[in-house]
């Protein structure tokens, strides 16, 4: 049976209206509502459901990030996870951690917990990058089923149905591997209270980039972010006449 | 406080609409309505009929654009929400300003003209459109916020304002209205006002009647009537607004509005439970109500037919396992530990306590939405299993869902489903039966039996719907003879041509 270790961020709920601050140098995330990545919801599930198979026999969560992720943690866990590792990252070392150093960490995790299988969100919803998973399986030269819409594990053969621009792609990857998860790999389970209730027992163990031998400097410097520009308001016509006159108007026509 | 010494078997001067059911049966389910006209025992009143002369007044006022005669136009102004009732209207004017509000109903009392006042449309006792040929006079166009003040959290708007619309720029200001109903998408302010809305959050933030500061209205007489103060206190004099609140369209149309808002929550949390019995039901919102406290902001409960109907109906999955109950129990505060902590405690308590077997707790909006869809869209889903007999009564809540039972057991053998769901912290039962076509003999199964039950436990036969066109004449199962006759000389003195919202709100004399 494998050892599952999971990946999961804290990011700002994706129902809420970003701002950006007004010095351009980020969004605010001063008060505003965070919760776990979607995708790695669903790669939390996933796991979940291996064990539940008996197909793994330990389920790990891990984040990287200030003491807020722990409530992220607390969540992997009341959906069904065995213990947590936080991985404390704090101020500057955050603002510019990147999926580099996520990779590495993860890679770093994986050799220590002796893992089996990493499944993490095919990407986070704030950055966007769809790095981890590829980078973190490159470190460690794993194989890499991305965008997995299914994924079948028989003794130490994993299959993996990828959603790819054409369709459907099946792939057959030799364990140990890394798998990023996509929409339509499960729906995530809703946190029970008895299971909220029993996480509050669970591990939660601590440790830090440089315990683990990973160097947080970055070599990428964010120079500004904005808003996309305004998109501006359309106008209503009374008539076919007055919509013919415009689009003349416009030279469309 | 019900003073009434009238008992129920001697309410001589109730007469029961009978609607001829034949009609009501004819229709598949999302075919157009049998026009209340027919479908009901109900007699024009004597209102002049609209003649060119009207439409070319009233393009005078407001523009060829917004005076509206095309009979397709006009079909979704003529019919209610539930496709139960269907008008006949040749006529459909949108105003922008009071003004011309004022205006258009001048000419229409002195010419007498029936006027249907219509917001949102989204009224669930038909009495937001037309019976017959009123001019329904919609405030679609006033959609205008004159202002919102942060310091003070008022809202001044015209009352044509959609709620949903209104929340979003008040979010700017982390401000909030102070109701919340499954309708947000569509219902108009001044709609919310005329009806007296209840809603999800009466439970924190109270009534209309508390919170609107001031109205703005014109009468029947299109005399308009200025009472839009900002004022969280003022007695001087009468409190006219108050008419004005809750007597649906029958005494003036609302044209603006001061609103009293509440602070968006900072922190929102919502426990969904699963319970055993609706004695858990009861234990719970009481502990709710002394463990959760000033956070408390909505308790409402459903039973296990509501779950079955969302899940087959729409796209909705039941997030815990399967109970005979289930609660909604939402706290909203300003500090997210603080919040969680006592939610926490309180959740920790009932588990171990064994009043919930079972439940879940959300605190991402996402997650928060789909839950509260789960309470939010049982009408919608109840619409597509049949024919929807719908009763909203206020009841003592030791017996509100023996209520339930009652009428199950009275009906199991000629409906499809009895269930219960609600405002259980606001005592306000949402009773539901469908069947598979509508049938006058199951409804004569249901009424007058519904309305003297609610009667026999000094209940109200309409909680929040209000009225409307379905429920008035059964007022005085609720109201003694003293109050309706002091409401129809109220009537008569405002609206002494009887022309706004004919039909509607009270029973006939």
């Amino acid at each position: 049976m494998a050892r599952v270790l999971v990946g999961v961020k804290r990011v700002i709920d994706y129902a809420v209206k970003i701002r950006v601050k007004p010095d351009k140098t980020g969004v605010v995330t001063e008060g505003v509502k965070h919760s776990m990545n979607p995708f790695d919801e669903i790669a939390v599930e996933e796991a979940i459901r291996l064990r539940e198979k008996k197909q793994a026999s330990e389920v790990v969560a891990v984040t990287c990030g200030p003491t807020q992720n722990q409530e992220t943690l607390r969540t992997a866990l009341a959906m069904g996870a065995d213990r947590g590792i936080h991985v404390e990252v704090q101020g500057k070392d955050y603002e510019s951690m990147t999926p580099l150093h996520v990779s590495k960490i993860l890679a770093k995790l994986a050799e220590q917990e002796k893992a089996d299988l990493i499944i993490l969100g095919k990407q986070a919803i704030d950055g966007d990058c769809n790095q981890t998973a590829q980078m973190t399986a490159s470190i460690l030269d794993w194989a890499q089923g991305t965008f997995a819409s299914e994924i079948k594990l028989e003794d130490s053969k994993m299959t993996v149905i990828r959603e790819i621009d054409g369709g459907l792609e099946t792939v057959e990857l030799k364990m140990p591997a890394v798998v990023s998860a996509d929409l339509r790999l499960n729906e995530p389970r809703y946190a029970t209270l008895p299971n909220i209730m029993k996480a509050k027992k669970k591990k939660v163990a601590k440790t830090s980039p440089a315990d683990l031998g990973v160097d947080m400097k970055s070599s990428i410097e964010v120079l500004e972010v904005v808003d996309p520009p305004e998109r501006e308001a359309g106008i209503k016509v009374e008539s076919v006449e007055q919509l013919v006159g415009k689009l003349k108007d416009g030279g469309v026509i | 406080m019900l003073l009434r010494k009238v008992s129920v078997l001697a309410c001589s001067h109730l007469r029961v609409i009978s609607p001829k059911w034949s009609l009501l049966n004819q229709r598949p389910s999302h075919s157009l309505p049998p026009l209340t006209a027919g479908a009901y025992n109900v007699k024009r009143g004597d209102f002049a009929q609209i003649t060119d002369n009207d439409l070319t007044h009233f393009q005078s006022i407001i523009g060829k654009d917004h005076v509206i005669t095309d009979h397709n136009d006009l079909e979704m102004y003529n019919m209610d929400w539930m496709r139960s009732v269907r008008g006949q209207s040749k006529l459909l004017l949108k105003p922008k300003t009071t003004n011309e509000v004022s205006q258009i109903v001048k000419h229409c009392n002195e010419r007498k003209l029936a006027v249907c006042p219509q917001g949102g449309n989204t009224g669930l006792v038909g009495g937001s459109v037309p019976v017959f040929d009123e001019i329904v006079l919609s405030t679609q166009r006033m959609n205008n916020i004159i202002l919102i003040d942060p310091v003070s959290g008022v809202l001044v708007c015209q009352a044509g304002c959609i709620l949903e619309a209104a929340n979003n720029q008040l979010s700017k200001h982390s401000l909030m209205a102070p109701l919340d109903l499954g309708a947000k998408g569509s219902c108009h302010l001044g709609g919310n006002i005329s009806t007296n809305a209840g809603g999800l959050r009466l439970l924190r933030y109270g009534s209309l009647r508390g919170s609107v500061l001031g109205v703005e209205a014109v009468l029947p007489s299109g005399e308009i009537l200025d009472c839009l103060s900002e004022l969280r206190k003022d007695n001087t004099g009468y409190d006219l607004k108050q008419l004005l609140i809750g007597s649906e369209g029958t005494l003036g149309i609302v044209t603006a509005l001061a609103i009293q808002c509440v602070q968006k929550p900072l922190s929102t949390n919502l426990a969904f439970l699963g319970v055993e019995s609706f004695s858990n039901v009861l234990s719970l919102l009481r502990g709710a109500r002394r463990d959760l406290g000033e956070i408390l902001s909505a308790v409402e409960f459903m039973d296990q037919d509501c779950m079955r109907l969302v899940t087959t109906h729409l796209d909705c999955s039941n997030p815990i396992s399967s109970h005979p109950f289930y609660m909604l129990i939402e706290t909203s505060g300003s500090n997210t530990g603080h919040d969680e902590e006592k939610l926490s405690a309180f959740l920790d308590k009932i588990m171990s306590s064994g009043l919930a077997v079972d439940g879940t707790l959300a605190t991402d909006v996402g997650k928060l939405q789909s839950i509260w869809a789960l309470r939010e869209r049982i009408a919608e889903a109840t619409l597509r299993e049949g024919y929807n007999y719908k009763y909203d009564v206020s009841l003592p809540t030791e017996h509100m869902y023996t209520m339930v039972e009652e009428s199950r057991k009275r009906l199991q053998d000629v409906c499809l489903s009895v269930f219960g769901y609600g405002h259980v912290g606001d005592g306000n039962l949402h009773l539901n039966m469908t069947s598979e076509k509508f049938d006058p003999k199951v409804l004569s199964m249901i009424e007058p039996f519904v309305y003297e039950w609610v009667s026999k436990y000094k209940g109200s036969v309409s909680a929040e719907h209000g009225m409307g066109f379905k429920k008035r004449q059964y007022m005085g199962f609720t109201k003694s003879k003293s109050a309706i006759t002091l409401m129809h000389r109220i009537k008569e003195l405002l609206d002494p041509n009887g022309i706004f919202n004919p039909y509607k709100t009270l029973p006939d004399p």
